[in-house]
């Protein structure tokens, strides 16, 4: 019993170490390529609250009852973690596809699910940096602070998840680099930009408010604004309901690829 | 105990290339195992499959006893693999490369750092720890690849063409340490095109062509059914004409070399004495082909006979 007990020990710490590994290669990856990877979320950020902060928001005037720079500081910090975490799952896995170095994953005992915790973590480690870059470039034009810090570390981490989950879904599938850029800018660039981060949807004729509602993106955006602002134009539940079940369904189907090996194995 | 049994393998690609067609094959444990074929016959594919590169269409693997399919882990972990193309990151040191495999293993960092010196140094690897793959000529790509698949410590190793590209005097060393590794318990698996690799390596070896094992025998039974032998002789003076000698068939390649084919169980004194009785004076022979080539061949051009035999 006792040696049943240590073997299950041992294989969790090889899990660990496996996981781990993974892990600290996909953090020197983006961290070696910073230029690439982190600042130009920053540069953006800027543009924006640079353009639609100071010389547009003043003439839209309050959003929600907030100044519309504040009101902006939501969206944009979750749209630089759905990027940034996509990407780089997205990115890195075909690489290693493509190279064929996933290989090495293949041969090795690492069961599928330490596999993808692995990518996955690592995309959400871009994500994390690169939104609190933009949260901290946030801060220097305006005084958002969270109004329910829980819900905002919640929202902020689950949207990570959920894109990097989709960014290694779409990474299995592709058979090219423009593959991996399809979906980003025809999908994914659409879906933000319509999910509320510049606008309420109250602002929307009832028609296209239900479309809106069709639109994942839109929870969370919105979730996240009720963490930073206190405001929200869905209830926060339906938003966690939204998120996770998305995050199930995707976390399966990634499983689903790497145990069968479609897109993957030959 | 079998390090290897495989039964019924099948593999029917995508595209319908029906690529195994049902093999058998045991390895025993602590063999040196020679994986011989033409191009296309089914060897990758074979390892592809055993190393879970490769979804199979049916049969079954078992490694040292464990079974691919119930025990994944346990088989994964006994394998080492050296692929037949190269498949790094081309971004990453080298030393980060046999780090990382080993992490993979779930090999602690530690352990990881210590097992990488020492491989890469047995490799001659050591002073180019720091550069990136892309930085390695094709010899130390292929030795890293041994690096990599030794950093567990596997009790089977797979070398799928592993000195494909390596200069003599490097595949040579090579050659040395994978005597070394099976003399020190590592059972080992290899597929060559230098099948002079094979005869000098392997004690047993199975011969694939078509997806099916068409052979399995010691090195030395296998080459002892060899029909015949093709010998180059370079002659001291030049010939007038070909000599006939009774019981060889012989051809002028040029004015002072003779080609001669010898039949299994002719003596070659006989083709001396023969020639000599001709004033034929040799002053050097040589084997013109490698005798597991000629088998190799031999099977091939056998097997496709058959082959058309059965479409007609």
């Amino acid at each position: 019993m006792s040696g049943q007990h240590s073997e299950g020990v041992r294989r969790w710490y090889r899990y660990w170490i496996t996981f781990s590994t993974l892990l600290h290669k996909e953090v020197m990856r983006f961290s070696r390529i910073w230029v690439q990877t982190i600042l130009p979320s920053a540069i953006t950020t800027t543009l924006y609250f640079v353009i639609f902060g100071r010389l547009i928001g003043d003439r839209i005037g309050a959003m929600d009852g907030f100044a519309y720079v504040d009101f902006i500081v939501p969206g944009l910090v979750l749209m630089a973690v759905i990027t940034n975490a996509y990407s780089n799952v997205v990115s890195s896995f075909y690489s290693s596809k493509f190279s064929r170095y996933v290989e090495e994953l293949l041969v090795s005992p690492a069961p599928p699910w330490v596999i993808l915790a692995g990518y996955v973590v690592g995309g959400v480690a871009r994500g994390v940096t690169v939104g609190i870059v933009v949260m901290l470039v946030a801060m220097l034009f305006t005084d958002v602070t969270p109004y329910n810090l829980m819900v905002t570390l919640l929202v902020f981490l689950l949207t990570a998840v959920l894109f990097a989950l989709g960014g290694f879904i779409n990474a299995v599938f592709a058979n090219s680099f423009d593959d991996i850029s399809i979906v980003p800018t025809f999908v994914l660039a659409p879906m933000t930009y319509l999910g509320g981060v510049f606008y309420s949807i109250e602002l929307l004729p009832t028609f296209w408010q239900w479309v809106s509602m069709l639109n994942p993106v839109l929870y969370m955006v919105n979730a996240f604004r009720y963490g930073l602002l206190g405001t929200t134009d869905i209830p926060l539940f339906t938003a966690f309901i939204i998120i996770n079940g998305f995050i199930i369904v995707f976390a399966l189907i990634s499983l689903w690829l790497l145990r069968s090996g479609v897109g993957i194995k030959r | 105990m079998d390090a290897l049994v495989v039964e019924r393998l099948r593999k029917v690609y995508s595209s319908g290339f029906d690529a195994l067609k049902g093999v058998d094959l045991r390895v025993e444990e602590g063999d040196f195992f020679g994986l011989l074929g033409p191009n296309g016959a089914g060897k990758s594919t074979l390892i592809g499959i055993v190393t879970s590169l490769v979804n199979k269409t049916g049969g079954c693997v078992r490694v040292f006893g464990q079974d691919l399919d119930r025990a994944p882990e346990a088989v994964k972990a006994a394998l080492g693999v050296v692929p037949q193309e190269f498949n790094f990151n081309l971004f990453l040191p080298v030393a980060e490369v046999v780090a990382n495999q080993a992490g993979y293993f779930g090999i602690s960092r530690r352990k990881a750092k210590a097992r990488t010196e020492f491989l890469l140094k047995k490799l001659d690897l050591w002073e180019r720890r720091r550069s990136e793959m892309r930085d390695l000529s094709g010899g130390m790509k292929r030795r890293l690849m041994i690096a990599r698949a030794l950093v567990h410590r596997p009790r089977l190793l797979i070398l799928d063409e592993p000195t494909a590209g390596v200069d003599i005097e490097i595949r040579r060393s090579m050659w040395e340490y994978m005597r070394e590794l099976n003399a020190e318990g590592t059972t080992i698996i290899l597929t060559t095109h230098y099948l002079e690799e094979a005869e000098s390596l392997c004690r047993n070896i199975a011969l694939i062509d078509h997806g099916r094992i068409e052979a399995v025998a010691d090195t030395r039974a296998l080459l002892a059914g060899l029909d015949a032998e093709t010998f180059v002789l370079n002659l001291a003076k030049p010939l007038g004409q070909v000599p006939r000698v009774d019981g060889f068939e012989l051809t002028a390649l040029d004015a002072t070399t003779l080609e001669a084919h010898v039949r299994r169980g002719r003596s070659l004194t006989a083709l001396f004495a023969g020639l000599g009785r001709h004033g034929v004076e040799v002053v050097s022979m040589r084997n013109k082909q490698n005798r597991l080539e000629q088998l190799v061949m031999e099977m091939v051009a056998r097997g496709r006979g058959a082959a058309t035999a059965r479409a007609a």
